[in-house]
């Protein structure tokens, strides 16, 4: 595979060839935020691609160095927009793993339910738009009722619809509230329904087969080589899921499976999601299953706040509390990248410290940025209308590409 | 792997740790760090075939910047991170896109974000940042966390791109397209 | 450009003067028609724009306002909603399709980070999109909900119901203006100034009121 050219080279060819360049983006509904793309067109081929990112550059990583620990867990969520609950979780695993704290029993299956449900959250969006790229609104309405119920169950959790900013350094910002693992089953049971409505909807539709099938195939080897993870890579047909592959959180305990794809084109990818959304089904009812009582919170001096009672009766938890919250959580020096498996990729988090307050590097390894890389080696020589739903197949999120 | 690493590359590899308990850590040497790559993507025993990231860390009490890699293992189900202290004075490494084609815009970032050289990328440009950025590389720590310049220098500056990069006139005139010169 | 000429646009009627009878009766009916189609031009960028698509979507349903299009193309929009972070490397692409807007337009900053930066106040970050097109409505909130969009919304209806077309000031536009900041450079400062940020507490933005027009001149001279 060859890297992208300098720039688009105009020179291909003599001028009069009649070669076109075309803008897309970055204000453009079908780039799926505010992605660039210059496609250098004959007719309706696309002879080259070439993304142009960064129109969302927050500099989120730059922020986290001069941020406590505890305080870059708002901005993880505002990060991946799509999925913020796992974002939450991975960097608070990442930073527990670094001071060797174990969590609690329950805060891990209550952790557990958070990222199976951001699954299902982010593929509802992802089957959504792709469904109104190949000219289908209905899924979208029909997603979007059920993500509807996902917020709801954010909102009662968090206080937030998306940037719920629910974990801390050693727990959750709160135990679940009642009723809401309730609310949760109820959605475990009837969310099948819709889903089989948006399958049929979709998956043998005539329209939507032929504008994916075939289209951007990738073998397995260039998606190794590319750096491929998640459905993406599993479309391809190699079978590397982090949730069975390198375990966390008892992962190992419970009973599912990973899909794999055959083709490596767009179908496939579109296959391998919707299967997995069954999937992080089955997990939630087994998680909901086993969900121990007990404290959520961890009982350990360097990150957990004495109680109220505590704080009022004796003078050294007092001086403790307001260490705690005037310096924040201190993380012994070293370094560790932990990455879970997200829904766009392998996510993972990469923390530095030097036994500070503040993290000396905190660097996000993004999926759909290195998933975005192989566009222009996807799309080439395929129409521009294939170009957008091969783009809206990878299932990127902007905000996590430019950080 | 250190030993035998070490006996095939020599003083190339500067150490190794292990974090947190299972995370292994190389430190090799800038100057052979392509080839110590190579050999763990390509070697039977180990093949490193997944380069899951490129990024780097100025940890700003020592001078210059750390590459660093994180390479996975489909087969053997191993997690690898190579270390690769770049001086502040010489802030160059050899590329590995000919290796995996991922670290094209991986090294492009830490170039635009860090400054370092990557010796042999194919196009390596500004890729978070706007062409016109003029106030350095913002992830060293050294770069003040609002930037250089002042808010309204900022403004004006990024007002001034030229967001018709790829269609300047030349260009389209090199199509046969007359330029079309309306405001808009 | 969606400029009109000031000599064209004036009614015999209308002129700069007082208002009239007749004037109100045309502004009544010209401001009701125009309230209740509105075409809101999304520019989603960030968290926001998700949910601006939520208040799209079948709960929250926009189109019980009159703006179910939903228009991609600026040429044809009258609101625009910025919706989440505007870096700097956005800032020309905000400006342009602002300027691509055919008057009469309005602008609603959706979200803390278009209206101010949010927590975002960084290197790369546009603080306050005011400081590159004109805003009508700030509607807060990181993300705000569905709700709080619509509001938003409305104000601007509101906003429109009082117009009139005797007030000769409204919808000037000059031509020059195009790809220019909004702001002068003394506005820029007092806007993007550090504020109430847990770094550093310079409170210096007190200055920075939203009435339009001529809105900073009398605080900054
Ligand atoms: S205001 Fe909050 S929700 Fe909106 S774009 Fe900014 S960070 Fe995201």
């Amino acid at each position: 595979m060859m890297p992208t050219k300098k720039t688009i080279e105009l020179s291909r060819g003599d001028p009069d060839s009649g070669n076109m360049l075309v803008n897309i983006g970055p204000q453009h509904p079908a780039t799926h935020g505010v992605l660039r793309l210059l496609c250098e067109l004959d007719g309706e081929t696309v002879l080259s691609v070439e993304p142009d990112i960064g129109y969302l550059h927050s500099s989120f990583e730059k922020l986290g160095e001069f941020r406590t620990w505890n305080q870059i867990i708002p901005l993880t969520d505002r990060m991946d927009y799509l999925a913020p609950l796992m974002y939450n979780c991975v960097y608070a695993m990442a930073v527990e793993k670094l001071m060797g704290l174990e969590v609690t029993e329950r805060c891990k299956v209550v952790r557990v339910l958070c990222m199976e449900m951001e699954r299902i959250f982010s593929h509802l969006l992802w089957l959504g738009t792709t469904a109104i790229d190949v000219g289908a609104f209905t899924p979208f309405l029909y997603a979007f009722q059920e993500r509807e119920r996902i917020y709801k169950l954010h909102e009662s959790f968090t206080g937030a619809r998306i940037t719920t900013s629910a974990t801390r350094i050693g727990g959750m910002m709160a135990d679940l509230p009642d009723g809401w693992t309730d609310d949760l089953k109820d959605f475990v049971e009837t969310f099948p329904k819709t889903l089989d409505e948006i399958d049929s909807l979709l998956t043998r539709n005539g329209i939507h087969l032929g504008r994916t099938q075939d289209i951007g195939i990738i073998s397995s080897s260039d998606a190794i080589n590319a750096g491929f993870t998640g459905p993406n890579l599993r479309a391809s047909g190699v079978d590397y899921d982090l949730r069975k592959d390198r375990p966390y959180y008892d992962y190992e305990t419970y009973e599912f499976d990973v899909p794999i794809g055959k083709n490596g084109d767009c179908y496939d990818r579109y296959l391998v999601r919707m299967e997995e959304m069954r999937q992080s089904l089955k997990i939630l009812s087994q998680a909901l299953e086993r969900l121990p009582d007990g404290p959520i919170n961890v009982e350990d001096p360097r990150v957990s706040l004495p109680s109220k009672t505590d704080c009022m009766n004796d003078m050294e938890s007092m001086i403790h509390h307001f260490k705690i919250v005037t310096e924040g959580v201190r993380v012994p020096p070293g370094d560790c990248y932990f990455a879970i498996e997200g829904s766009k990729g392998e996510l993972g988090m990469y923390v530095v410290s030097d036994g500070g307050e503040k993290p000396i590097r905190w660097r996000i390894r993004p999926p759909s940025f290195v998933n975005l890389s192989v566009l222009p080696q996807l799309a080439e020589g395929h129409q521009v209308s294939d170009l957008i739903m091969i783009n809206a197949s990878l299932d990127i999120v902007l905000g996590e590409i430019d950080r | 792997m250190t030993e035998q690493l070490t006996a095939i590359f020599g003083s190339a590899i500067v150490g190794s740790e292990v974090q947190c308990g299972d995370q292994e850590v190389l430190f090799v040497e800038p100057a052979q760090s392509r080839e110590i790559l190579e050999w763990l993507k390509d070697n039977e025993e180990h093949s490193y075939d997944l380069l899951l990231d490129v990024t780097a860390v100025d940890y700003g009490s020592v001078p210059g910047v750390q590459v660093v890699y994180q390479l996975w293992s489909i087969i053997h189900k191993k997690l690898l991170r190579i270390k690769c202290s770049l001086p502040e004075n010489r802030l160059k490494i050899r590329t590995v896109v000919d290796l995996w084609s991922c670290a094209n815009w991986l090294e492009r970032e830490v170039f635009d974000l860090f400054g370092v050289d990557f010796v042999g990328h194919p196009d390596l440009r500004r890729i978070l940042m706007p062409k016109n950025y003029s106030e350095g590389h913002p992830l060293r720590k050294t770069f003040p966390l609002r930037g250089k310049f002042s808010r309204e220098k900022q403004t004006k500056i990024a007002l001034e791109q030229d967001y018709e990069d790829y269609y300047r006139p030349e260009q389209l005139g090199a199509l046969g397209i007359e330029p079309v010169n309306d405001a808009d | 450009m969606g400029i009109i000429d000031d000599n064209k646009r004036q009614l015999p009627v209308a002129g700069n003067s007082a208002p009239t009878f007749l004037t109100t009766k045309v502004d009544f009916v010209v401001n009701w028609a125009r309230r209740n189609s509105l075409w809101p031009m999304p520019f989603g960028t960030a968290c926001c724009a998700i949910e601006m698509m939520a208040s799209a979507a079948s709960n929250f349903d926009l189109a019980r306002f009159g703006m179910e299009r939903m228009s991609f193309s600026p040429r044809q929009a009258d609101v625009l909603i910025c919706a989440g972070r505007v870096p700097y490397k956005l800032a020309p692409v905000l400006r342009r399709t602002w300027d691509q807007m055919m008057q009469p337009k309005w602008c609603i900053s959706m979200g803390a980070c278009a209206s101010s930066g949010g927590v975002f106040d960084t290197y790369s970050m546009v603080q306050g999109i005011d400081t590159i097109v004109p805003v009508d409505v700030y509607v807060p909130g990181c993300p705000p909900r569905p709700e709080g969009l619509i509001y938003g919304l409305m104000m601007i209806q509101e906003k429109i119901r009082n117009e009139a077309l005797a007030d000769g000031s409204l919808r000037k536009e000059d031509p020059e203006g195009a790809g220019k900041p909004e702001a002068n450079s003394s506005e820029v400062r007092a806007l993007t100034g550090v504020f109430g940020n847990s770094t550093q507490q310079e409170k210096v933005s007190s200055l920075a009121q939203t009435a339009r027009p001529g809105r900073f001149k009398d605080l900054l001279g």
